[in-house]
């Protein structure tokens, strides 16, 4: 099961590689990480997302995450009480179709941020599922790079 | 002229020696090089703290951790960048593991050639991040009595174990003015202490009602010093109690109700008792495997209640019914209090039948087998626990047999008395933890039992007991094996002894050359009067004792089978 783990640290030298030690000790890859200060810049934020990861292993990750010192609070952040989004900026090729292109440009909110002669770059803020699709309406017209800035997740629900 | 104050500047070697004062510390070992020789100028002056030079910077880790699981104190070492450094890291693994405490400091080379693979430098940091507790380099002199304040806090509360701190060369020669902060500041870091008042109530209920309830006491209890708790506990709710090897000595060993060790070499009855339990209260232990067998045939009829101070140990192997996080002494003693001022009443009768199942597996005891002429480790270690028992002695031990007979044999009744490797299994842990013990409890008697293959790791040890005077008696169980993966080859792979037979010096001359006493023991009669011309001498000796090699320690459980499909001799 995929779980997407929200995580406040001190902002402090390898307080991050402390939290991913956690992970590839136990073998596990990250799927994406996402880490910058927060209001206070005494702290960070990191966003984890694994995948194929025991239920079990990820209570004892979320266990040993609070257990760091420099850590302040974890979360493991569930689709109901959570909004996740991402960051995706995509190459098209530009060279023909460019009315198809546009219209899904347009259908899915993305921008588009430069044009050249041979390429359009796409931005779009979206969460997996809606990139998943985007990608695959895209593809026919030929991607040529995709650069993804990884999750991050606010708990919306509960305050 | 001016009315300012003038304070004195102190080098960051100098701050360092302060900040020992303050926490307390008047013993260090360690081991000197480049990027530290400011500190070793420091101790040159200083009176205060005593310096003790080891032969091996891991010894240097083990004979702090010695000192720490003898006095409850932070053990404390220095060692220099590089090589002294990774020589720590076995060290620094076994206290993590078994959860003692240390502040471990080591040099590293000026903050400004980190990162260069300049001479003696190694990522300390990066290495050690997963086996100790946390870790800190300080590369700014104003920094460092802080980190050093937090490190001791961190050490020696919560889930306790080593922390280690990387002083970068340029700190060691910077001057400050110095001033100890009084209060640590660690918004990250709150042990729970007190346990959940309704858990507790919970568990109380659930342990007066049963009718087959067990204790196991781990090393936990021993840390949090609650002994006299859970004695009184187990009394008043008669509940038999099992140690696990890291929990003896929490609960006197000679008591009616002590049920000794369980787990792969525990007594038989201890691991049909927790086996077949039907509440087990589980106090201090992360229910390792040597403990549990397959976890899912653990206790399985059983309700359990488990206090543990690290909520990452609560339903990791054995899945808890009542969970309790908090520190074994603050949560025994809340479980006193509630039980005494409300009315629970605890059905004696009720279990009778439990009571005397447990006199009827006790009979099922190991029968030693004499193979031959020799010593037998079990006969020596009985005449040794016989003869020093009066003086309540530390007993620090290697890892192998010797060490499961060890723990067998003494009838351990106070905590704080076994010194002995549990979580890493760490041959070579036992001299230097010895050694530690020595300077930790002065005029006690300190043996080291060891085997002929775990003397070797650390042997070098004998000349830092010779040069302190440091009256470890060694008692080594020579049975030119690795007798405990013997033991397995013998079993498991057909006596293949595949690189277990292993050689050694001369126990007797190697104690001779170093300056010490060796004394080799070959005959029945010759252990009384070895033993007490050990002890008469007043400094370190190697005793020899020639044994039989192909004993195998019972009762066994083989690793991957449930805990009680205990065996008792070779013929099963
Ligand atoms: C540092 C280290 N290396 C290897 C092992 C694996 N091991 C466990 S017991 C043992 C044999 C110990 O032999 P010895 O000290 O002679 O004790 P005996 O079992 O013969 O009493 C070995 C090699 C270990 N525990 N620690
Ligand atoms: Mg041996």
């Amino acid at each position: 099961m995929q779980h997407t783990i929200s995580v406040l640290v001190k902002n402090e030298a390898g307080a991050l590689s402390r939290m991913t030690n956690l992970f590839s000790a136990r073998g596990y890859n990250i799927e994406s990480l996402t880490v910058s200060t927060t209001l206070d810049t005494k702290y960070a934020r990191a966003t984890i997302v694994v995948t194929h990861c025991d239920d079990s292993v990820i209570e004892q990750i979320l266990k040993q995450l609070h257990k760091l010192i420099p850590v302040i609070k974890v979360c493991d952040l569930t689709p109901e009480n959570s909004t996740t989004l991402e960051l995706v900026f995509i190459k098209v090729d530009s060279k023909n179709e460019v009315g198809e292109l546009l219209k899904i440009a347009e259908a899915f909110g993305v921008k588009v941020i430069d044009v050249s002669p041979k390429t359009y770059t796409l931005q779009a803020v979206c969460n997996e599922k809606q990139l998943k699709s985007l990608v695959e309406l895209l593809r026919p017209i030929g991607i040529k790079d995709i650069v993804r800035s990884g999750a991050v997740s606010i708990n919306v629900k509960s305050e | 002229m001016t009315n300012k104050i003038i304070t004195k500047e102190l080098t960051g070697s100098q701050v360092f020696l302060e900040c020992l004062k303050n926490e307390g510390v008047d013993t260090i070992f360690g081991y000197p090089g480049g990027v530290i020789l400011g500190i070793y100028e420091a101790f040159y002056h200083e009176k205060k703290i005593k310096h003790y030079l080891v032969r091996h910077e891991q010894a240097a880790i083990h004979a702090a951790e010695g000192y720490a699981r003898v006095t409850g104190k932070c053990g404390v070492a220095i060692v220099t960048s590089g090589p002294g450094a990774t020589n720590t890291i076995t060290g620094i693994a076994n206290a993590y593991l078994d959860g003692h405490p240390l502040v471990v400091f080591t040099g590293q080379v000026s903050a400004s050639l980190i990162g260069n693979d300049a001479f003696q430098e190694a990522d300390i940091v990066g290495i050690t991040r997963s086996c100790s507790k946390h870790n800190y380099l300080v590369k700014d002199i104003k920094d460092l009595a802080r980190v050093i304040k937090e490190a001791f806090y961190i050490a020696n509360t919560g889930k306790k174990g080593p922390v280690v701190i990387d002083l970068a060369k340029n700190v060691l020669d910077a001057k400050i003015e110095f001033e100890y902060p009084k209060e640590v500041d660690l918004e990250g870091y709150n042990p729970t202490y007190k346990g959940n008042p309704k858990q507790i109530s919970k568990a109380l209920q659930l342990l007066c009602n049963a009718k087959r309830p067990a204790i196991i006491s781990g090393g936990g209890v021993l840390s949090s010093e609650a002994s006299e708790e859970l004695t009184e506990l187990a009394k008043l709710l008669n509940v038999p109690v099992a140690t696990t090897l890291m929990g003896i000595g929490t609960y006197p060993m000679n008591d009616q109700m002590a049920l000794g060790m369980l787990g792969m070499h525990g007594n038989y009855w201890a691991n049909y008792a927790i086996s077949n339990c039907d509440v087990l209260f589980s106090i201090g232990t992360r229910f390792n495997d040597r403990i549990t067998g397959p976890s899912k045939e653990f206790a399985k009829n059983a309700q359990i209640i488990h206090i543990d101070i690290d909520p990452c140990s609560i339903s990791k192997n054995v899945t808890a019914n009542i969970p309790i996080v908090g520190d074994a002494k603050i949560v025994l003693q809340a479980m006193l209090e509630e039980f005494k001022a409300k009315n629970y009443e605890i059905n004696k009768e009720n279990k009778r039948e439990w009571f005397e199942q447990i006199e009827e597996w006790k009979k099922q005891r190991v029968i030693p087998e004499i193979q031959s002429e020799k010593l037998h480790v079990h006969t020596v270690l009985e005449q040794i626990y016989e003869y020093t028992k009066e003086y309540e002695p530390i007993v620090a031990t290697e890892v192998g047999q010797h060490q499961m007979w060890t723990a067998q044999a003494f009838n351990f009744t106070k905590p704080r008395k076994l010194l002995t490797s549990g979580g890493l299994g760490t041959m070579g842990f036992g001299f230097p933890a010895a050694m530690g013990a020595c300077l930790a409890d002065k005029n006690r008697l300190v043996l080291n039992i060891a085997g002929d293959g775990s003397i070797q790791m650390n042997i070098q040890e004998l000349a830092t007991c010779v040069e302190y005077n440091l009256p470890v008696k060694v008692m080594i169980m020579n049975n030119g094996y690795l007798g405990m993966v013997r033991q397995w080859q013998e079993k498991l792979f057909d006596r293949h002894y595949s690189e277990t037979k292993i050689s050694g010096p001369d126990f007797v001359k190697v104690a001779e050359a170093y300056g010490a006493k060796g004394i080799r023991i070959k005959k029945k009669e010759e252990i009384i009067p070895a033993l007490k011309e050990a002890i008469e001498y007043q400094g370190p000796v190697f005793l020899d004792f020639i044994v039989e090699p192909f004993e195998m320690v019972y009762p066994w459980v083989l690793a991957g089978t449930p805990i009680d499909k205990v065996i008792l001799s070779r013929k099963e």
